[in-house]
């Protein structure tokens, strides 16, 4: 179905564990963030707890949901200052 | 709402100067609380060379005009800058200044505090350090 599409962004280690920095998922239906993780991160198994996700650059818990549309990222935990 | 990403070394001392006369205020405050982080050249039990800071562009940025915003209803201020680099650091070089001018000290030291905090907490980050052994990811920040 076109247009049904997200962008997902890594970043830092966890970018380097998936050994990608962002791509582009087509959409099935009804999806949570934390479901969208599931997919995307096969085979590695990373801990979800350690995993921090935001949607549209704001943080979103895992049970938010994802529309077409949606810049999606998921990233270790910040270290910055 | 000044939140600055800087690419460049930056000095603090001179964005505090530079942004106080820009503010055009002088008389309303009476104090001013500010911190500069800079980069060690150690962490962890290694000595560290040099480091590369890592962001989300507009992430980073709207989450600490976030951070800030929260300040300024908590506490009675003027203005509360934030100056954060990113890009290759080297050791010595300031990484991180906030900035609060305030009527009183009681709300600069304290709005100071929580966006220095909340900003290591939350604001999207991630150092990568060049050691002896290589280089490596800080995994999370230390409490102090």
């Amino acid at each position: 179905m076109a247009g049904q599409t997200i962008t997902i962004k890594y970043f830092a280690s966890l970018r380097e564990k998936l050994g990608k920095s962002d791509e582009v998922l087509t959409l099935d239906g009804e999806v949570s963030i934390s479901e969208v993780w599931q997919q995307v991160s096969r085979p590695y198994t990373a801990d979800e707890g350690t995993v921090l996700m935001a949607i549209n650059k704001v943080y979103a818990n895992p049970d938010a949901p994802v529309v077409a549309g949606d810049e999606v990222a998921f990233f270790p935990p910040v270290t910055g200052g | 709402m000044p939140v600055l990403i800087e690419p460049q070394a930056f000095d603090p001392q001179q964005a505090i100067s530079d942004y106080e006369h820009k503010l055009g205020c002088q008389g309303q405050y009476g104090a001013t609380a500010s911190f500069v982080g800079t980069m060690r050249d150690f962490n962890n039990g290694e000595r560290v060379h040099r480091m590369t800071l890592e962001h989300y562009p507009g992430m980073t940025e709207r989450t600490v005009e976030q951070i800030v915003a929260t300040a300024k209803r908590r506490w009675e201020v003027l203005e509360i800058l934030v100056v954060h680099r990113v890009g290759d650091i080297a050791v010595g070089e300031p990484i991180v200044l906030v900035a609060v001018w305030s009527a009183h000290r009681a709300a600069a030291f304290d709005a100071c505090r929580f966006v220095m905090e909340e900003l290591k907490s939350n604001a999207p980050f991630w150092k990568r350090e060049i050691t002896d052994n290589g280089s490596r990811w800080v995994e999370k920040n230390t409490p102090d």
